[in-house]
């Protein structure tokens, strides 16, 4: 079945207002040709907002994603995990276009080819990414931090002369209070403390509107209640938008997972609610074993 | 249009220039030449120098203290911007040379040469020579920069390669063939726009000019550096990748910065050339570029102001260096520079400054 026709049956639901409209693309029928497995066409009609197949990624031989197919479906809330190297950095690499595979297809949003997308283009259609390490910029306050996530229009040009409209503002104060740091707004984001970093970085990700977002380890180096809040903030952003986490702490992805995709060796092990994927003697050995 | 917030640092800035460009040409033009307070001439260029240096110092601030690109190369387009009205001022000579050939300046005539090479037509018209001093470092910078900038070339890397431009445009420049002076470069100039350069009325109004450009730069690189254009090269600075994943074309906007650094750098070699008398090979000198980061580095970056302030008081210690014992100076710029690294992380107009790292 052709997916370019079943895509049409499918209402988009209401992500974000402005977001509707699908991103320019290269313009060719992307998606699915004759060849496509029947997955692809199921995937569809669930509405996945994520569709990766086949893909493989190697570094001087070493195969970093090996024929790995993963599906995120829209509004939901993913966690990737797996043990080191298993490759799940490099997924986040391929998907926001920094890292290209050797083979394999990847779809955003139905047809968008991010295959032939560079970064900013991959950003700019609607995909957003908050890295394993904080990466805030520490020398401008944190109002400017989401100021330039904002999603606006980001040439040259237009940021010359661009100034935040009443709207904008209020935009920003509303995700400053989503995240917890509505008195420091005008600090330095240098100056937050780790956590806080952790949170204006996901708050750039909000600036940004993405349909998707890509979460690299949001609680690493932070204390409990931190980590508490996050699993929060998280959950509460899910639904409106697809939310992939990568996360080691097994606690935290028990408190927030629906859905858990184990990946090892650069391919999906497993997948499943957190319990089977627990006691999957696959996953087990992957973890304790050899 | 946005409006530009200008800060006490800044409007002390303007103040300062606003004073230079009152007080100078009133004390060397009114005061009598035996008053206590007369300006000789000499001062005036000296100064107008050193204004020219802070110029340069501004385009530094731009690209490296503000967007990160340690440009060890903008001697270079300081240079091809005095060039550019070197050539003009070289025009202007006429049949007034040694060999009083009036189609010919006297290197060519030396050269044996029969005819204007082609690139020098249009230089005997100034609005030409105006746009070639924004029109060659720009599209230097633009070139360089588009190749540089999307193949990812940063850091050292970058900085190499912007030592070997300045290099290898110093080589060729020496080159007799190349048809700019060789070795000796452009020099013995008669009148700029009909004025004798010579004279100290003259000498005056290209001082205030310059000062006044100066303040025209700063208000305008004040303006970029406040704009969200001017926080976006922040971010790039300070965190590259993270820019890109928001959606910034990183290289553009690392290549627009760069262009405007490189105008700003050649109008202030065109200012520098006729206040000086000559232009020659020495300015695209590795060294040149070396000194002038070191300038903004001592007076301190990302200010804008402290670029200014650097090369005031470097260019002014070498003034004095150079004349009581030359063979020292570049042991003291040397140990300036290491002091200033080490004790004064943000330059002199940090100094007081405390901030957490």
């Amino acid at each position: 079945m052709n997916a370019a026709v079943a895509s049409k049956g499918i209402v988009a639901p209401a992500t974000t207002a402005v977001a509707a409209a699908p991103p320019a693309t290269s313009g060719t029928a992307v998606v699915a040709d004759e060849t496509t497995r029947e997955t692809t066409a199921l995937d569809i009609l669930h509405g996945s907002i994520l569709y990766l197949e086949g893909i493989t990624v190697s570094f001087d031989g070493f195969r970093a994603l090996n024929d790995l197919d993963l599906y995120i479906e829209r509004g939901e809330l993913r966690c990737i995990i797996g043990p080191n190297g298993a490759g799940k950095s490099t997924m986040m690499d391929v998907v926001t276009g920094k890292t290209r595979p050797d083979a394999g297809k990847a779809f955003f949003d139905r047809s968008t080819d991010l295959l032939t997308m560079s970064e900013p283009e991959i950003a700019m259609s609607g995909i957003g990414r908050k890295f394993q390490k904080p990466t805030v910029f520490e020398q401008l306050p944190v109002l400017v931090n989401l100021e330039l996530a904002m999603k606006a229009d980001k040439g040259v040009w237009a940021t010359l002369f661009a100034r935040l409209s009443g709207e904008q503002r209020d935009r920003i104060d509303q995700v400053l209070h989503t995240i917890g740091l509505l008195e420091c707004r005008d600090q330095r984001a240098g100056s937050l403390s780790h956590g806080q970093k952790q949170w204006l970085e996901i708050g750039m990700l909000l600036m940004q509107e993405p349909q998707l977002m890509l979460v690299d380890e949001p609680v690493a180096g932070m204390t409990h209640q931190e980590t508490e809040k996050t699993a929060e903030l998280l959950v509460s952003l899910a639904g409106e938008r697809s939310v992939v986490v990568v996360e080691h702490d097994m606690e935290f992805v028990r408190s927030i997972a629906r859905r858990v995709t184990v990946l090892h060796e650069g391919h999906v092990l497993t997948e499943g609610d957190m319990d089977t994927v627990q006691n999957d003697p696959r996953v087990i050995e992957v973890y304790l074993g050899a | 249009m946005r409006r530009v917030i200008l800060t006490r640092a800044d409007l002390a800035v303007l103040g300062v220039l606003g004073l230079l460009v009152v007080a100078v040409p009133v004390l060397n033009l009114l005061v009598p030449a035996d008053g206590a307070l007369h300006m000789s001439t000499f001062a005036v260029t000296l100064l107008g120098k050193y204004l020219c240096y802070a110029m340069l110092a501004l385009a530094v601030d731009l690209v490296w203290g503000y967007c990160g690109i340690l440009s060890l190369g903008h001697g270079a387009f300081f240079a091809l911007g005095g060039y550019a009205m070197g050539m003009y001022l070289m025009r202007q000579i006429g049949d007034r040379g040694v060999y009083g050939n009036p189609l010919l300046p006297d290197f060519m005539v030396f050269l044996n040469w029969k005819e204007l090479p082609w690139y020098w037509w249009g230089f005997s018209h100034f609005p030409f020579a105006l746009v070639m001093v924004v029109a060659v470092p720009g599209l230097l910078a633009l070139v360089f920069g588009w190749f540089a900038f999307r193949s990812r070339v940063t850091g050292v890397y970058l900085s190499i390669i912007t030592q070997a431009l300045t290099y290898a445009l110093l080589l060729a420049f020496f080159r007799n063939e190349m048809g700019f002076g060789g070795n000796n470069g452009l020099t013995d100039y008669k009148e700029l726009l009909g004025f004798n350069l010579q004279a100290d009325g003259t000498r005056v109004a290209l001082f205030v000019t310059t000062a006044l450009l100066l303040a025209l730069a700063y208000v305008g690189c004040r303006a970029v550096v406040t704009s969200r254009f001017g926080r976006i090269v922040v971010a790039i600075r300070d965190a590259e990748d993270r820019t890109r994943f928001l959606g910034y074309r990183v290289e553009n906007f690392k290549l627009w910065i760069f262009v405007a650094s490189a105008i700003v750098a050649g109008v202030a070699g065109a200012l520098y050339v006729p206040q000086i008398g000559i232009i020659n090979p020495g300015e695209f000198a590795p060294l040149t570029s070396i000194e002038l980061v070191i300038w903004v580095a001592i007076g301190g970056r990302s200010t804008l102001y402290g670029a200014l302030a650097g090369s005031a008081l470097v260019n002014y210690a070498k003034t004095q260096f150079t004349s009581f014992m030359p063979e020292a100076w570049l042991f003291i710029l040397g140990a300036m520079f290491v002091l200033g690294t080490l004790f004064l992380p943000y330059g002199i107009v940090g100094i007081g400054r405390r901030e957490a790292k």
